[in-house]
């Protein structure tokens, strides 16, 4: 088998990972926007219980984008250039969106003032909405095709990466990682909250079958080849099992065929891509995978590291999984662990002198 | 500003934010590990509330270094997107397997390590923090290779039909002499930081807990944050003797490999047997020529000894910026592509006061480390406010080395971003100014470059206030929450650690 064609199929699975991975939590970060209830205080411990849902875990899911990003690098260069600066202002929004979220998950807990979560949260919740459908539209515009020149530059410009197609995909990103993040967060809580995630995912599963549905099929008949049809109706499927185990209360199985479901999408994206990396638009000239390729010793190379660091990636992130695989409730949080910014804690142990005058510290 | 100018900011500025936080991470995390592996071992209550209290700065610095580390993989695409198609075949391998074998361990255990403390056995638990210390000093062997590729190119042939730079060897890269200089350098330096922020901040608490009189603050002081001073005093003083000994070689292979990178550092202009180093030297500060600068202070030989281990004769020749402009464009044409001169000579002042920072600001570290270790020997505590002030001011200083050496490297370098190797491989070299984009437009890189700069300066503004909150509350009361010292009745309970 040629080695640039595994490479293609390997960044496909990078993908996957990282969108079933990150995808749910990017949908658990965006449920925070509306998903807790009640009182001020239990709005408060219903979002400390969905961080917690992925607190153990986001970190390990974002290091897949990561990982994709280098191995585009390394196996096509020349996609990695031409993709990286011709998308380069959706790609540094979401650059933005990442660093906030990634700062917020681990100090919004830092500081125990009202204030100061809701800062964080809010950071969190921009850090999960703006790259949920960025993503969205920049896969949409490489299924759709974009314009290059002959040197394999990006040429179309920011505003033509908007067009109708890439916005319904960027939809369908953002529904997709809704669900995938309500279906987890039944899976991963107890009680009210379980079942209220559930009640959740319920209307979320037909609105994504609508919306995830229509985007497929666009793609399929306006930029596809036939076999791809197969991912187009697996995907489908899937969706509507979601809806089904979803409704039984089975939130394992409606867990992994909401992932399957993004595994689907994937297939769809890179099949109806392949057998360029970016395809042309308007007679434009594409860039195809053998144009893209490093040198067979490079893939080489790269295929060694990964065929024996990947299974042992898999294994430990899985390990991980079962570790915390049990459910929270808001009742199971210990009290928050921050401190306050102007109290110092009394000189060890309740004696009488304050520590420190805060004025000794400036 | 033209693009390339703002491409060169953006890149400097995410560059020397990010390398702020690096060095800390991966000095701190062995050295909580170690910690932690002492309350194991001893199970002394005070290594345990010494690695939580230390873990948690750790983990204030980490996460705002993993945060900026996202953006210094993609730029390599987005602003520098024709230095990518060049070295592509080559660079992105290091990055790859970073990430593959380093990023995903350190970001997997360290959620095992911050969530588990009640879910893992004791030994397992540890072996995370372990994982994760090391993993971080793999990332740096990693990231190390593809920037000394860069310095050094080797392994690789120039294809002039693909018009880039090939791979031959991935052990010819990942075996570059410059690697192995600078990733002992850089992982000394690292300790350095790490023990200069150890030591200086339970220095700070020993004087104030000793100066409180109280016993029991006193007996604290002696049970707890003595250890801490003292480990960070050692890990200082061994470190800055690695840290001088790797400077030293990879000095050499320097002058080998760029010479006018440290002809630059010394701002020598005519080729010089014996030549000194000088300690002061004034002239403009930004853009000096070689005629405006006057050396006030040298010490005889030192700068030929630094670059070739001789202090005087034929052997100690070093060879000035005038002549390594001479033979560069006599070998690599004197204009560009667009029939602008090329200037082979690194910027002067930037090189020379870069290069003697990096230096000179280690040395509070090395004050610190030895009145530190005076004022604590033989079971002694000090209440010195002198002391206090001195752990406080070196505090900053070796990130401020840090950012500087990485200044000096990357400025000392121009004006190539892939150097050429002077021993043979022919081809693989690239001018800074070809890297760059040239699909992105001046007012899109300049944006970012505000923005990031904005965002970054906020960030970096909250990581310092809560580095600091954290610092002055000092060491916690701790439990042991390891799975082996609870009742059975708590073995469902999902979470003691949660955000």
């Amino acid at each position: 088998m040629d080695l640039s064609i595994l490479w293609f199929v390997i960044i496909a699975v990078l993908w996957t990972g990282y969108l079933v991975l990150e995808g749910f939590d990017f949908g658990v970060g965006m449920l925070m926007s509306f998903f807790p209830r009640g009182t001020r205080e239990q709005r408060e411990s219903e979002r400390r219980v969905l961080v917690n849902t992925i607190g153990p875990v986001w970190d390990g899911n974002e290091v897949w984008l990561l990982t994709a990003g280098g191995a585009t690098f390394a196996a096509f260069p020349e996609w990695y250039a031409t993709l990286f600066s011709g998308f380069y202002l959706p790609l540094f929004i979401i650059l933005l969106a990442l660093i906030v979220r990634v700062v917020a998950f681990e100090y919004r807990g830092k500081i125990s003032t009202p204030g100061w979560s809701r800062r964080f949260d809010l950071m969190i919740q921009v850090g999960s909405w703006v790259p949920a459908i960025l993503w969205g539209v920049a896969f949409a515009n490489l299924v759709r095709g974009v314009l290059l020149d002959d040197a394999h530059q990006y040429v179309g410009g920011f505003w033509a990466l908007l067009n109708p197609f890439a916005l319904l995909g960027g939809l369908t990103t953002l529904v997709l990682f809704l669900l995938h993040g309500s279906v987890f967060l039944a899976l991963k809580t107890d009680g009210e909250l379980r079942a209220r995630a559930r009640q959740f995912a319920a209307r979320l599963s037909l609105a994504a079958v609508v919306v995830a549905g229509g985007w497929a099929i666009w793609a399929q008949v306006a930029y596809s080849v036939p076999w791809t049809w197969a991912a187009v109706a697996v995907a489908a499927a899937c969706l509507v099992g979601v809806v089904i185990t979803n409704a039984r209360g089975a939130e394992g199985w409606a867990f992994t065929l909401s992932a399957l479901a993004m595994v689907a999408a994937v297939t769809l994206i890179f099949g109806s891509m392949f057998p360029d990396v970016m395809p042309g638009r308007d007679g434009g000239p594409s860039l195809s995978i053998a144009e893209a390729t490093s040198t067979d010793y490079t893939l080489t190379v790269m295929t060694w590291v990964a065929v024996i660091l990947t299974p042992v990636v898999i294994a430990y992130q899985s390990w991980t999984y079962w570790v915390f695989r049990r459910r929270l409730t808001s009742k199971d949080l210990p009290a928050p662990a921050g401190l306050v910014w102007k109290r110092v804690r009394e000189a060890l142990g309740g004696h009488d002198e304050p520590a420190v005058k805060p004025a000794d510290l400036a | 500003m033209d693009v390339l100018a703002l491409a060169r900011w953006q890149f400097a500025i995410t560059t020397v934010y990010h390398f702020i936080l690096v060095p800390l991470t991966i000095g701190l995390a062995p050295l909580v590990a170690g910690m932690q592996t002492a309350w194991v071992v001893t199970k002394n209550e005070k290594w345990l509330r010494l690695t939580k209290f230390f873990g948690k700065l750790l983990l204030i610095n980490f996460a705002l270094g993993v945060a900026t580390g996202i953006v210094q993989e993609f730029q390599f695409g987005m602003t520098w997107s024709e230095y990518s198609r060049f070295v592509g075949d080559v660079f992105g391998a290091p990055l790859a397997m970073e990430a593959l074998a380093a990023f995903f361990i350190e970001s997997t255990f360290l959620g095992l390590w911050i969530f588990g403390w009640d879910r893992l056995s004791k030994k397992v638990h540890l072996a995370c923090v372990w994982l994760f210390a090391l993993a971080t000093n793999l990332s740096a062997f990693f990231i190390l290779s593809a920037n000394s590729w860069m310095q050094h190119p080797v392994g690789t042939t120039f294809n002039p039909e693909t018009g880039r730079a090939e791979m031959e060897s991935i052990w010819a890269v990942l075996g570059n002499n410059t690697l192995w200089a600078a990733f002992p350098h850089t992982i000394t330096a690292s300790f350095l930081v790490s023990g200069t922020f150890i030591c200086g901040i339970a220095t700070w608490w020993m004087v104030r807990l000793v100066r409180s009189k109280k016993p029991e603050l006193v007996e604290l002081a002696r049970s707890t944050y003595r250890p801490a001073v003292v480990l960070g005093a050692v890990v200082m003083l061994l470190s800055g003797v690695g840290v001088a000994l790797s400077g030293d070689v990879q000095g050499k292979i320097m002058y080998e490999q760029q010479p006018g990178k440290m002809s630059a550092a010394e701002a020598l202009c005519e080729s010089t047997e014996g030549a000194a180093f000088s300690i002061l030297t004034v002239g403009p500060l930004l853009n000096p020529t070689c005629d405006q600068l006057t050396h006030l202070i040298e010490i005889p030989g030192l700068a030929s000894f630094l670059g070739t281990g001789h202090f005087s004769g034929p052997d100690s020749l070093l060879p000035g910026v005038d002549d390594v402009q001479q033979q560069m464009s006599d070998k690599f044409g004197a204009t560009d592509e667009a029939g602008n001169p090329i200037t082979y000579t690194p910027p002067l002042g930037v090189s020379y006061w870069s290069f003697r920072l990096m230096i000179g600001l280690a040395a509070f570290s090395a004050a610190l480390a030895l009145w530190a270790l005076w004022a604590t020997r033989r079971g002694r505590l000090s209440d010195s406010r002198w002391l206090s002030r001195l752990a406080v001011i070196a505090l900053p200083m070796p990130f401020l080395a840090c950012s500087f050496g990485w200044i000096f490297t990357e400025v000392g370098r121009q004006p190539w971003v892939v150097a050429p190797n002077p021993t043979g491989v022919d081809g693989v070299w690239l001018l800074t100014s070809a890297g760059v984009s040239t699909a992105v437009p001046g007012g899109v890189i300049l944006t970012s470059m505000i923005v990031f700069t904005v965002l970054y300066a906020g960030l970096g503004v909250i990581w310092y206030r809560l580095l600091h909150r954290y610092a002055i509350e000092g060491v916690p009361q701790v439990h042991d929450e390891s799975p082996e010292a609870r009742s059975d009745d708590d073995a469902d309970r999902p979470l003691s650690f949660a955000y």
